[in-house]
């Protein structure tokens, strides 16, 4: 283990995941068991708004997620937590349903926390993007290091919301990886997936111990 | 930018990983997870595992290994062999795959690629793709049931429609190259790689990293070997230190 390596998770220490219908639910719960800590799957607005420390996994359409965060009742209570700066993590369509409105679903309205617009790659790179890209923190950056973070995305956003860090990475120019403000912690990348390093990155947050 | 990905595949066959040359032959290889987990701290950026069972209580135990490999495993895993409707996809999903491969159902019944990419999404719905170079030598045609039945409809053209039904990624396997070890066929690929958009994983007859770039240069966008890795030959950091030498990016 480097010096780098942050501490380890307390034993009792619970994620309690949102129960979106069509995540990859069961891959994020093994990377939460193998970082030492308890996933506890929830739906509930009121379960929303007083977990600890929230996850919101995202694969699917970004209509039919809004659609469905919406027959959950949990829009307020996510709204809510994201701008209180309570400890939220979203990953890939997660980070999406925070903007405005998507490509993916024209007409569907997103969360709003922030005011931007998620739009498709073009030029001429694949599409989706499959694999593993190199991420790069901002400056003020808490939770994202340096290193390589496994994407599966087809849309994206361009640039990080201003009041926001983050990280960048470049598929046919640069685009989002994450964004982070407080203890709020949007990624676009899959931490679930991204081996050691994001084993480190989900270490870091649910322990609560930024690397910087 | 995205680098080149180097993916272990394990045929798995009643919980235990096989090996065959042109899908026959089969001998045992090992254990799923300690394969799997072995090949991510190798350096492996995914795992593909195809269930290669035969049998109803075969396809039962795929799911075990699924959920085992899964539990083991931070990397992502792809599971295909056996997907016929779109309830299969979902429950090796609920298993803890992260895609999902279609190979004869989706020959059979276009419109099964549709149906799991509306419900799961594209970068979740694998086409797995077996080619034979025709008999005549002018092209390839898509093989099914484990490369018994030849179908007579072209590669490329079967590969372009599947995109455009919503597969996001292609599992690119030629017929008469797997397990043979002289070299993935790159005419496919680059045929291949002109029909589609969608990133391609080269699949048949890797033997060692030289291989591997000119599949790279063909258009390949994943690398997939088995038998190098189960025998102990070398392993995708390895291999990752060839190609990086020899200009390809990929994540060291």
């Amino acid at each position: 283990m480097n010096a780098a390596e942050p501490e380890l998770v307390e034993a009792n220490s619970t994620v309690h995941i949102v129960r979106t219908g069509v995540a990859n639910l069961a891959s994020v719960i093994a990377a939460v068991e193998r970082i030492g800590a308890r996933p506890v799957l929830i739906e509930r607005a009121e379960e929303v708004a007083q977990a600890p420390r929230l996850l919101l996994p995202g694969v699917g359409a970004f209509g039919a997620a809004m659609d469905e965060l919406h027959r959950l009742g949990i829009v307020d209570a996510l709204c809510a937590r994201v701008a209180a700066g309570a400890p939220t993590l979203t990953i890939c369509l997660g980070l999406q349903l925070l903007a405005r409105s998507s490509e993916e679903t024209p007409g569907a309205v997103g969360l709003g926390v922030i005011d931007a617009a998620v739009t498709r790659f073009n030029g001429p790179v694949r599409v989706p993007q499959m694999g593993w890209n190199r991420v790069e923190p901002t400056p003020g950056a808490r939770w994202v290091t340096p290193g390589f973070a496994y994407f599966a995305n087809t849309f994206k956003l361009g640039a990080i919301p201003s009041g926001w860090q983050g990280a960048t990475a470049d598929h046919g120019g640069a685009f989002v990886a994450a964004i982070e403000r407080g203890d709020v912690l949007a990624c676009q990348f899959h931490p679930e997936l991204s081996g050691a390093w994001g084993a480190a990155l989900l270490r870091r947050w649910v322990a609560g111990t930024a690397a910087c | 930018m995205l680098t080149v990905r180097i993916v272990p595949c394990l045929d798995v066959r009643d919980g235990r990983v096989v090996k065959g040359v042109q899908f026959q032959g089969l001998r045992d290889a090992g254990d799923p997870v300690e394969r799997a987990a072995a090949y991510e701290a190798g350096g492996g950026d995914e795992i593909v595992i195809l269930d290669v069972s035969a049998t109803t209580e075969g396809r039962g135990h795929a799911m075990e290994t699924t959920r085992a490999v899964r539990r083991a495993l931070g990397i992502p895993l792809t599971v295909g062999g056996g997907v016929r409707v779109v309830d299969d996809a979902a429950r090796l999903l609920d298993a803890g795959a992260d895609k999902v491969g279609v190979n004869t159902a989706a020959v059979d019944n276009p419109a099964l690629l549709t149906t799991i990419a509306t419900r799961y999404g594209a970068q979740c719905t694998v086409l797995a793709l077996d080619a034979a170079r025709r008999l005549d030598g002018a092209g390839w045609e898509v093989v099914t049931r484990a490369g018994k039945h030849r179908t007579g409809i072209d590669a490329a053209g079967w590969a372009a429609e599947a995109a455009r039904r919503g597969a996001g990624e292609i599992l690119l396997t030629s017929w008469d190259r797997d397990g043979t070890r002289s070299g993935y066929d790159l005419e496919l690929i680059a045929a291949v790689r002109d029909a589609v958009s969608v990133p391609i994983i080269a699949s048949g007859g890797a033997a060692h990293a030289g291989h591997m770039v000119e599949a790279v240069r063909a258009g390949a966008d994943a690398l997939l070997a088995a038998s190098i890795f189960h025998d102990g030959e070398t392993t995708p950091d390895s291999l990752k230190r060839a190609l990086a030498a020899a200009g390809v990016v990929v994540r060291q």
